[in-house]
């Protein structure tokens, strides 16, 4: 307790002191020129630094400033070379050798070499650490093995070093989305001669360093995190902003006030509601673009009436996807009629658009009751439905319009909310009839939607449905993604998940409702900033103009 | 009084027990748990997670093993930031929230008392109107829409002030938050003050003092106010712990580093260490400050003896 008392005094004196002084800097600064700072709004704090501890997008964004993959996104979102300065693949597919560069370093100066990915690969795999996203690297040779304990010795993990500045990776199939998955956070490299030193402490404030195009120098909880430009960067001559401050704040109405009082430069997100302001007062600043993901309605399909297409097919045609995104929520998200959102790499060929979708809407709603009619449902004998969704003001609005728009079909809704852990463990308990569900794409690939409806495995006493909330199952599906993940030509495996899709799609296993926009607000002095399917964008390809 | 004041800090040991102890099981208790996520987390490693922060063992053994490193002082790890442990999470932040809250202590105080009297002189003469009508503003609206008027005002239109944040530390940041949590509680303490005054100054003893000659300044200041402040008093007590303690949306709208924030956030996503950290240091803070309250009642009133 001593020690708890000791810094809380001292941390009181420093505030105190920082006060002052920084006000006394700041008179004394102002009308100099200063460094180029960005002054960025990202949400809420992160959970970590640690590249392989973190999940949320938020966290990825200080993260993927300050350590660099093999590969890297350009500012497209499009992966390109990072640390890597080449790379070969074997006929096969399976075995990738990539070089790194030569002129590549830590901040602290120390060369990168290829042992720190493989330290990094074998930490995000180890059990004692716990990497929630562990399992985005499964499709690594042994990985999935030694993550659940079954191998014990890391070094038989399929990412090795040949050499100082030679990495193999070698995987269980041919992984079309690789390039692109090694720019994710989870194939970063780690700083292995730091965590020699220290361990797990490697990214507290005083022992981080990074590959990046800038270092992390101080994090605020619940206020900032501050990085600096990294001059050993070996593109640093390129990168123009000087200093990025990650700005912590959960209030997106605050945000905004912000932004409008010039504080931030870019907001990662806005509320809703005001978009119309942005659009008549900053017009131009509101950047609202397609990225990877669903937002639906799950079918529990062990639920008898639920398990009747008829009912499912008659549910899914009667909502209005139309008015979804301009009306219910207001800032025109894209109505969703098939499951793999547009703009997904590896999906050459048509989207799925079924023909009800071109219909009429009041010729829909007359089929739909037919339907139910049909499946034994009617004003004398309603369907009652429990719809359960995470609280939320945006998923209550859209039950209450929904379940207005299922009202003509003799379906009474009764609306559940609860928080999001609950209601996701309901979802995966199976407990429940219908269920509001988002996915944002962990990868650019069609098959990380369309593995979401893949038939449970048997695990045990009992089936894992994973992520397949609604328990769809169709063997026919199931063996074209089987077939899909061994094909190497990228056309002919596009093909088999475009028909996978069909089939789903066909039988509403699931209702897609809309695929996400991204929402960000950025001012004009902000130049390099581009809208991306993956929503991802690194500030080392951002300039600020005064 | 000594023997009163140690005695009184005797029995903040077994509330503070069975508090934690309380709280440990009810947080149990509530669905959900800190893992959990919009998507499913594959069982092999839900189950490294598990055992990385002993939450694989019995109930009973986690919380020994809770209170056995309390005893040493370790609040442990938090889950939710795990970059820090709840106690560097709590140092980090309590400087900034004690500070937030004194300052708004002090000008409520001071504000409410002065007002308060003021009017309780001027009763229904305009300046009491007036003040009235400012002390409603404070009650009515709540912060978090005060805290947005305020930032619209002076930071988005007159620029006069930072619409938010704590970067550079300068003092400039804190004027609204102290304006927003201060309005409130200085509105509460004038109203108090306002009526335990005008009965003050009907009372016996000051008619006789006024008949006694003396003048309208020297009444109020020599007679009038200690006894008008002794309800006031009673209140500065839970006045000054919901300050320094219910700062939430204050922080969370000018994103300041404090630790309110993290009662709510840490509960909501089922941070078990974090919210018992919290709840013991806010407990601490509640227990302090009413034997502090208590104390200063003997200083008001000699009536009041203490054994």
């Amino acid at each position: 307790m001593s020690n708890l008392k000791e810094t809380i005094i001292m941390q009181f004196a420093t505030v105190l002191k920082g006060g002052l002084l920084a006000g006394f800097m700041a008179m004394a600064m102002s009308g100099s020129a200063l460094a180029v700072t960005l002054n960025l709004h990202n949400g809420g704090d992160p959970r970590t630094l640690d590249p392989h501890q973190v999940s949320g997008n938020w966290e990825d964004r200080p993260v993927s400033d300050y350590i660099e993959g093999l590969m890297t996104l350009d500012a497209v979102g499009s992966p390109i070379l990072g640390q890597a300065a080449s790379y070969d693949v074997s006929d096969d597919g399976l075995v990738y050798t990539f070089t790194l560069r030569d002129d590549i370093t830590w901040s602290d100066g120390t060369p990168v070499t290829a042992r720190d990915f493989v330290v990094g690969a074998q930490r995000m795999q180890d059990p004692a650490k716990a990497a929630d996203y562990a399992y985005l690297m499964h499709f690594i040779e042994n990985a999935e093995a030694i993550n659940s304990g079954e191998i014990t010795d890391f070094d038989e993990l399929g990412v090795k070093a040949l050499d100082d500045k030679t990495v193999e990776i070698t995987l269980n199939a041919p992984t079309p989305y690789l390039l692109a998955a090694l720019a994710h956070y989870t194939a970063y490299p780690v700083p292995a001669h730091v965590i020699d030193e220290v361990g797990d402490q490697w990214t507290a404030m005083e022992n981080i360093v990074g590959n990046g195009p800038y270092t992390p120098v101080e994090w605020v909880p619940g206020s900032f995190i501050r990085s600096v430009k990294n001059e050993n960067y070996y593109d640093a001559a390129n990168v123009q902003i000087d200093e990025v401050i990650y700005h912590i704040t959960e209030d997106d109405n605050a945000a905004l006030n912000r932004y409008r009082a010039g504080e931030f430069d870019i907001l990662s997100s806005f509320p809703a509601d005001q978009y119309q302001l942005l659009q008549d007062q900053y017009p131009g600043e509101a950047h609202v673009a397609p990225f990877l993901g669903v937002y639906y309605y799950v079918m529990n399909q062990t639920d008898p009436a639920l398990a009747d297409v008829r009912v499912r097919e008659a549910l899914s045609i009667s909502i209005n996807r139309e008015v979804i995104g301009p009306d219910v929520l207001g800032t025109g998200e894209l109505p969703a009629y098939g499951w793999v959102p547009p703009g997904t790499s590896n999906y050459e060929g048509e989207a799925y658009m079924p023909d009800w979708a071109s219909e009429d809407y009041g010729a829909r709603v007359e089929r739909a009751q037919a339907l139910m009619e049909e499946a034994g449902f009617g004003p004398d004998n309603p369907l009652n439905l429990q719809l359960r969704y995470n609280t939320n003001e945006n998923h209550r609005r859209i039950a209450v319009a929904i379940g207005a728009m299922w009202e003509p079909l003799g379906v009474n809704i009764e609306l559940f909310n609860a928080e999001v852990g609950p209601h996701y463990d309901a979802l995966q308990a199976g407990d429940f009839q219908i269920g509001r569900a988002g996915w944002l794409m962990d990868y650019d690939d069609a098959s990380n939607m369309l593995d979401l409806l893949k038939s449970g495995v048997s695990q045990g006493d009992g089936i894992n449905w994973g992520n397949n909330y609604g328990r769809y199952s169709n063997t026919e599906y199931d063996a074209l993604l089987a077939e899909a993940a061994t094909e190497l030509d990228l056309e002919a495996r596009a093909a088999l998940m475009h028909e996978a899709e069909a089939i789903a799609m066909d039988e509403f296993g699931v209702l897609p409702i809309y695929f996400y926009v991204s929402k960000w607000v950025v001012s004009p002095s902000i130049s390099g900033f581009e809208d991306n399917a993956v929503d991802r964008h690194l500030v080392r390809y951002m300039s600020k103009s005064e | 009084m000594l023997t009163y004041v140690l005695r009184r800090l005797a029995s903040i040991i077994p509330v503070a027990f069975i508090a934690v102890t309380a709280c440990f099981f009810i947080l149990r208790l509530a669905p959900g748990g800190p893992f959990d996520q919009e998507r499913a987390l594959p069982p092999a490693i839900l189950r490294n997670l598990r055992a990385a922060y002993d939450l694989d063992q019995p109930l009973v053994i986690q919380y020994f093993i809770y209170i056995g490193r309390l005893l040493r002082g370790d609040l442990g790890p938090s889950m939710v930031v795990q970059d820090f442990t709840v106690s560097q999470l709590l140092a980090l932040g309590l400087p900034f929230s004690l500070m937030l809250g004194l300052f708004a202590f002090v000008i409520a105080t001071v504000a409410g008392i002065a007002a308060g009297t003021i009017a309780a002189v001027n009763q229904n003469k305009w300046p009491d109107y007036v003040l009235v009508l400012v002390v409603m503003i404070g009650l009515i609206i709540p912060n978090f829409l005060m805290g947005s008027i305020l930032q619209l005002v002076f930071g988005v239109y007159l620029r006069w002030l930072p619409a938010g944040g704590w970067q550079n530390g300068s003092m400039a940041h804190l004027v609204m938050p102290v304006i927003v949590l201060a309005w409130p509680h200085a509105a509460r303490i004038s109203r108090l003050m306002r009526g335990s005054m005008i009965e003050v100054l009907g009372s016996n003893y000051v008619r006789t003092a006024k008949a006694k000659g003396l003048g309208e300044r020297l009444v109020l200041s020599r007679h009038a106010i200690k006894p008008a402040l002794i309800p006031v008093v009673s209140y500065l007590g839970p006045g000054l712990s919901y300050l320094l303690t219910g700062s939430l949306i204050v922080e969370q709208i000018f994103s300041l580093p404090g630790i309110g924030r993290y009662f709510i956030n840490a509960a909501l996503s089922r941070d078990y260490g974090l919210v018992l950290g919290t709840v013991i240091l806010y407990m601490a803070i509640i227990l302090v400050l009413n034997l502090l309250v208590d104390l200063a009642y003997a200083w008001l009133d000699p009536k009041v003896r203490y054994r």
